[in-house]
């Protein structure tokens, strides 16, 4: 058997994957760099799901739809932020998120 | 064994390489121009994988949407907002960056001795297959409703980015 044929090697990478992101997210001190790091957490979503679906689904179909939808709503995601971070770069002139703290009372 | 399995188990090698040294490349880069790169590799990673769990179709829509649309549009934000050159600076003491490791180390570490343990049973029988006329059948029966919203949603988001990123008009209120 070889490491390809294995559940437990994708799921791994999904870990992992979702792990790098969450550090990034931390490391990451500007709201684009903070997106970048959930595009890569949604990624690993997307392996897990297309491993489960080769590894253990009844039927192929089912995890190839779900990573689909999971591509659909992080595009959309990523319009949003992209236009919020415009919208918020006009009116506050920074990007950067401790210096966004109008509602912090 | 053929030579066509060790050829197909080295590219998979090659793909967590390239998995793995984008995901260090997104995180430690300071330029975020570095970071989207980055990002891209890791995609190309990802669809490499798609490949080896027998969906090609996946794999091409993998390419497409994420390296082709959000990492261009994640580039256009960055030169919209920022200069390309300008670094993301590192502002955590050591203690802070001790915590954030350890936690994300710990925490990936704690996954894959679980994912390691655990017994995966496989169904017992499977229906369908992994061609494209299964996936289509799929998205116009059982899923109809998902695909149908997952669509309004695509456009609701298109319209709210517009909205949003719209300067502000004389007329507005605000």
């Amino acid at each position: 058997m070889m490491p390809s044929d294995h559940l437990t090697t994708y799921l791994i990478i999904g870990a992992f994957m979702l792990f790098v992101g969450l550090f990034g997210m931390i490391r990451h001190r500007t709201l684009i760099g903070m997106l970048i790091c959930v595009e890569m957490i949604l990624a690993g979503a997307g392996v897990n799901f297309m491993a489960f679906n080769y590894f253990v689904a009844p039927d192929p179909a089912v995890g190839q739809a779900f990573t689909l939808f999971i591509l659909g709503i992080a595009a959309a995601e990523a319009a949003i932020v992209i236009s919020l971070v415009i919208a918020i770069h006009r009116r506050f002139h920074t990007v950067d998120p401790q210096a966004i703290n109008e509602l912090r009372g | 064994m053929t030579l066509y399995h060790y050829l197909a188990e080295g590219m998979f090698f090659g793909f967590i390489v390239l998995i793995v040294f984008g995901g260090m490349l997104t995180v430690w880069s300071r330029l975020l121009m570095h970071a989207v790169l980055g990002l891209a590799v890791v995609f190309i990673g990802v669809a490499g994988l798609f490949f080896h769990l027998g969906s090609p179709f996946m794999a091409m829509m993998q390419v497409l949407i994420y390296v082709g649309a959000v990492c261009v549009m994640l580039v256009f934000g960055i030169m919209v907002g920022h200069s390309p050159t300008q670094t993301d600076r590192l502002r955590w003491s050591g203690n802070n960056f001790l915590l954030a490791s350890g936690t994300c180390i710990s925490g990936f570490v704690l996954l894959t001795t679980t994912l390691v343990r655990t017994q995966w049973t496989a169904a017992a029988q499977r229906v369908g297959d992994f061609s494209m006329q299964h996936l289509g059948e799929a998205f116009l029966h059982q899923f109809v409703l998902a695909f149908e919203l997952i669509s309004v949603v695509l456009l609701i988001a298109i319209l709210g980015a517009i909205i949003i990123a719209r300067p502000p008009q004389e007329s507005d209120p605000s």
